[in-house]
């Protein structure tokens, strides 16, 4: 069958899926303010959980078998910086505009020096990786994140990332190549790159946590919020349920001052 | 006696000027760096973690960080306002539980170790503060660094950590979903049993 003609199908499928388990989640009353769609999500979940199990992972254990690390770090390289251009064009949209310039000057120098970005050279001569993407940028521009929502084969996002995700997709290069099979088979090798950076994780989701999907719902919209503000999100409260009983802590410290 | 009363206090400032900085200032830097340097000397060295014997690695490490923690604060934090309801006992067997289930997780992750170096990045701190968050730096080649903070506080017993933020997801507040999801079922007891039971499951699995 014709690709796109097949991924049409599987998109319908997909949407179509969605669209009964997201009646379904409406039935119920999820207690996570964050997560109103729980059911809907919890069924998506494990659905993704068994495309990973079935498909991704193993193509994943025989890339990381099959490749060497020296090229592994030349392909994640590669795909880093197709990826820079639209990072770039992300911080202009959001109004860094120096460090847009910086994520094109490390696209040119990558890509000509670095021999196609197999070496990341820029990274040594002050021109950093930087962390965008479209869903980044609306959050700049005041879109609230919405409830967290599964989005198929993609896993966590919030509603404003999964809104943003067609964007990011056709803006990282990869899925605008006009040649079909070095689309798919970049798309695949991608994939496989990334999933196998994530190997042997999912023993410490396993064993980590009471419930997986809570844990990584939780895990996931932390690290968003954290990403969302470039690495300072409003500082975290440490409450302390102790403090009723034991003498405030603040007190013991001045005394032992004192004494010294 | 001014004489005496005069060498006390120069001995006093002496004191407080070797005292000061070391104490206030720099301990909570000293004692992370100090503590990764040291996990990382023994994910170096040794060759366990090569040849499947991850769990002699993962004990040593254990005994080197646990005494650098403080596990209380830290299940307090991850159950949540819940906290003050469990009796003492109640909380003795919370701390016991969450922590060999830390323990657990972490000594996976050891096993992920590849060829990763620590940056340190010296804190901002008033000598009056009693909580105190270290940032450090992951750096492995090919990928983005990665932002580990370690937050600590001043107790009796000297500095202690009692949360580890990982590229911005703290590792205790992240358990509270589960948790609070527990206790709503079967209240404090019922989350004791739920870590209990995950307890021996993996024990069970683990010898068998």
């Amino acid at each position: 069958m014709n690709p796109e003609a097949w991924r049409q199908r599987c998109g319908i499928f997909l949407l179509a899926c969605a669209v009964v388990l997201l009646a379904g989640g409406c039935a119920s009353a999820p207690t996570n303010p964050d997560d109103p769609l729980e059911r809907y999500n919890r069924a998506m979940f494990s659905f993704n959980e068994g495309a990973d199990r079935l498909v991704i992972r193993p193509a994943a254990r025989i890339y990381d078998a099959v490749t060497p690390a020296p090229v592994q770090t030349g392909i994640g390289n590669f795909f880093s910086n197709l990826g820079d251009l639209w990072i770039g064009l992300n911080n202009v949209l959001q109004g860094k505009i120096a460090d847009g310039l910086s994520d094109w000057g490390r696209f040119a120098v990558n890509s000509t020096i670095g021999l196609a970005g197999v070496l990341d050279v820029a990274s040594g001569m002050n021109l950093p990786k930087h962390d965008e993407d479209f869903g980044q940028t609306l959050a700049v521009w005041g879109v609230a994140e919405g409830p967290y929502l599964v989005v198929p084969l993609f896993g966590p996002r919030t509603l404003r990332d999964a809104a943003a995700l067609p964007l990011d997709l056709r803006g990282d290069n990869v899925l605008s190549i006009d040649h079909v099979p070095t689309r798919n088979s970049m798309t695949v090798v991608r994939l496989a790159h990334f999933r196998s950076r994530l190997l042997g994780l999912e023993r410490t989701l396993d064993e980590g946590s009471l419930d997986k999907y809570v844990f990584a719902r939780d895990f996931y919209l932390q690290q968003r919020r954290y990403r969302v503000h470039d690495g300072h999100p409003p500082a975290l409260q440490y409450e302390d349920f102790d403090a009723e009983e034991a003498a405030p802590p603040a007190r013991e410290i001045e005394q032992e001052r004192a004494v010294q | 006696m001014s004489e005496i009363k005069r060498l006390l206090r120069i001995g006093m400032m002496l004191l407080a000027l070797c005292a000061l900085p070391a104490t206030a200032q720099e301990e909570p830097d000293r004692l992370v760096r100090e503590l990764t340097n040291e996990v990382l000397d023994i994910l170096r060295k040794d060759e366990g973690l090569r040849n499947g014997k991850a769990q002699v690695v993962a004990d040593r490490v254990e005994k080197v960080v646990s005494p650098h923690f403080n596990f209380r604060r830290m299940t307090m934090l991850a159950v949540g306002r819940d906290w003050r309801q469990a009796t003492p006992e109640q909380q003795g067997r919370l701390i016991d539980a969450f922590y060999r289930m830390l323990v657990r997780t972490y000594s996976n992750a050891l096993t992920q170790y590849r060829d990763q170096t620590v940056e340190f990045r010296p804190s901002r701190m008033e000598s009056g503060d009693t909580n105190v968050r270290v940032q450090t730096e992951i750096r492995q080649s090919g990928a983005q660094p990665i932002a580990v903070d370690y937050v600590l506080e001043k107790t009796e017993a000297g500095w202690k950590i009692f949360d580890v933020v990982v590229a911005g997801v703290s590792l205790v507040t992240n358990y509270r979903g589960s948790f609070a999801q527990e206790i709503r079922v079967g209240g404090i007891e019922g989350l004791i049993r739920a870590l209990e039971a995950r307890e021996r499951e993996f024990s069970a699995s683990g010898q068998g």
